[in-house]
């Protein structure tokens, strides 16, 4: 079949990419947006959601999904990925992050522990693990029959499910950001932390919760991602957070919409460099795009929401 | 801040550090060893280009290995039968050095505009890049051999004696990162390593004081560059070979680590985190399996007790009290 004819389909891939990337991408965004830091665990935190997945699945499956609807199968995995992984997230700030930021680090010191923290997690999961890859179940839950077809193009249940899926969460915590006393306070907290202090914000609390619920978003993601690809290692956090992070700032990091539309966009990109060109060159044409975007408008596609800073 | 003139102390440390290390591979239980303290020294070398960008200029580049990666493909491009190309060592470094430092500041001018760590993602794409063009090229015109990388490369010849061993580039990289040392120090001390700093604490300022920071940064880039391509040049004449995989997103992380451990913008500090860097997975060999989780542990254990770093310049201390 010709490019254009495929290109549908293809799309269709690029969105489902794009909305986890996207899911991914909040969790780089709330904490850059709070404290300028880039997060480097947070893919591992995505990974950990993957294991954690693929560990329930596997107990259910053992287990004749223990009386449980099969329906009620993936949000059981949801709800155990997204809990550890941000339990650990929320630990990580505690005990890796937060005594640097309290005692005034220059703000590389906590963006090296977090390269500490990144290595160390894929290294724990490797040794806990192994190291080969672990498989997902996907066919007993969303066998490959099921699909909608809308034209030359098939789209099965399970990125419909996918989909839909992370638009929730991405709803939730907009709900949660915009509409709730938390929210506020996150968001005042982002706006001017010592202010925010004198307001009577709890700050560290506030810093907390926003690592649990980044966290637990990318967490979300690693189920989904191990669902869609069946296939997960404890490397696979590479290069989904590169890419995550690459979203959030391709929409202006600190923006929460920002991260969403950046990771839609990049996975659509993505999509097209596959069609059209040769798919060994997507990755360079993802950060091609982010670095003239970025050189035309620095502040990202939707523009950032915390203030520029020049220190290093 | 003026120039401060080293103390005794300092200086008797300087001269047991460099004697220490000129005997190191007499005393070496092996060969292995001087093979780690070799390349401890071209790491430093690397490293003190980094923090020429990082450290002096205030720039954060995350994609720096680029330019190792860079360097080390062009000095396996004009010294191997990959294209058939042998340059004489002392010719091919300069070629690489310049070639290294174009692409410097091809890098670095579109970023000229970007602050922060906007300017840290654009290197990072860029580093990106680099290594899945190094990858991706062998198609459809065979430039970087793909996958399969470049083997064969010439060892570095030095007045008719072809060098082998790892004592012998132990020595050669020896020399290298002294120079290195001395050319960022007189760096730091000259008008652009002013104009860096003033770059640094404030560009607005610096600009209204009359600094031209669009050719101050090119400059920090150029330079940083050149030092990594220095760096690859080596890196390529050692291993004797050069991959992709040599220059993953994971170096630039590893080379920023040992600019931000030993304290930025202080020489010294400098290669103290490529020793620390480098070494400590030696270290913990025996731990086998464990020795990667035990360095991550490090890694943050070190930031929390010593989040401005080990050694940390007199300016950087004081600018931190604010």
């Amino acid at each position: 079949m010709d490019a254009l004819g495929i290109l549908p389909q293809q799309l269709v891939f690029g969105l489902a990419l794009g909305a986890i990337y996207g899911l991914i991408a909040l969790g780089y965004t709330m904490v850059y947006g709070i404290l300028l830091m880039i997060n480097f665990a947070h893919g591992e935190l995505f990974m950990i959601g993957a294991y954690v997945g693929w560990a329930v699945l596997v107990w259910l499956i053992n287990a004749g999904f223990g009386g449980l609807h099969p329906v009620w199968v993936v949000p059981v995995m949801l709800l155990m990925a997204m809990s550890l992984s941000g339990l650990l997230g929320m630990t990580l700030e505690r005990f890796a992050y937060r005594p640097l930021y309290t005692r005034g680090a220059t703000r590389l010191g906590p963006l090296i522990s977090a390269v500490g923290a990144s290595i160390f997690l894929q290294n724990a999961v490797m040794l806990t693990m192994g190291a080969r890859m672990k498989v997902y179940m996907t066919s007993v839950l969303f066998p490959r029959s099921w699909y909608v077809q809308v034209g030359s193009v098939r789209v099965s249940v399970l990125v419909l499910m996918m989909i839909s899926v992370a638009l929730l969460l991405m709803w939730l915590l907009n709900v949660l950001v915009q509409r709730t006393t938390l929210g506020r306070c996150m968001r005042a907290v982002a706006e001017d932390r010592e202010v925010a202090a004198v307001m009577g914000v709890n700050v560290r609390r506030v810093i907390a919760v926003t690592f649990l619920l980044g966290s637990a978003l990318g967490g979300a993601a690693g189920v989904l991602v191990g669902l869609y690809y069946t296939q997960i290692d404890f490397f696979m956090g590479y290069s989904a957070g590169l890419k995550a992070f690459t979203a959030a700032v391709l929409g202006g990091i600190g923006n929460l919409k920002g991260a969403m539309v950046g990771g839609l966009v990049l996975g659509v990109i993505e999509s097209l460099a596959v069609t059209f060109l040769n798919p060994a060159y997507r990755d360079v044409v993802a950060f091609v795009v982010l670095i003239l975007v970025l050189v035309f408008r620095p502040t990202g596609l939707l523009g950032e929401t915390v203030p520029q800073t020049n220190k290093v | 801040m003026k120039v401060m003139p080293a103390t005794r102390r300092q200086v008797g440390l300087a001269a047991a550090c460099a004697v220490a290390a000129l005997v190191l591979p007499l005393l070496a239980p092996n060969d292995y060893v001087v093979g780690v303290a070799a390349r401890i020294s071209l790491y430093a070398t690397l490293a003190l280009g980094l923090n020429v960008v990082v450290g002096f200029a205030g720039l954060l580049d995350i994609g720096y290995v680029a330019f190792f990666g860079i360097g080390s493909y062009l000095y396996a491009f004009v010294a191997s039968p990959h294209f058939g190309i042998h340059l004489p060592f002392l010719m091919a470094l300069p070629l690489v050095v310049l070639g290294t430092a174009l692409f410097g500041i091809l890098i670095g001018a579109p970023t000229l505009r970007l602050g922060g760590d906007y300017l840290a993602i654009v290197t990072l794409g860029f580093g990106e890049i680099t290594y899945l063009l190094l990858l991706n090229l062998d198609r459809p015109i065979n430039i970087t051999n793909g996958p399969s990388g470049i083997i064969e490369i010439d060892p570095p010849a030095l007045f008719g004696h072809v060098m082998s061993g790892n004592t012998a580039y132990y020595y050669l990289f020896l020399v290298v990162l002294a120079l290195a040392l001395a050319a960022c120090h007189r760096l730091q001390h000259s008008r652009i390593g002013w104009a860096w700093q003033a770059i640094r604490e404030d560009e607005l300022a610096a600009r209204v004081m009359g600094i031209n920071t669009t050719v101050a940064k090119l400059q920090a880039f150029a330079i940083g560059a050149s030092f990594a391509g220095f760096a690859g040049a080596l890196l390529a004449s050692w291993q004797r070979s050069v991959f992709p995989e040599n220059f993953l997103f994971t170096e630039s992380i590893n080379v920023l680590a040992m600019v931000i451990i030993g304290g930025m913008g202080s020489l010294a500090g400098v290669v103290l985190g490529a020793i620390v860097i480098v070494a400590l997975p030696e270290v913990f060999r025996d731990l086998q399996a464990y020795r990667l989780l035990v360095f991550g542990l490090m890694l943050m254990v070190l930031m929390i007790f010593r989040p401005q770093g080990l050694l940390v310049p007199r300016s950087v201390s004081t600018a931190a009290k604010e």
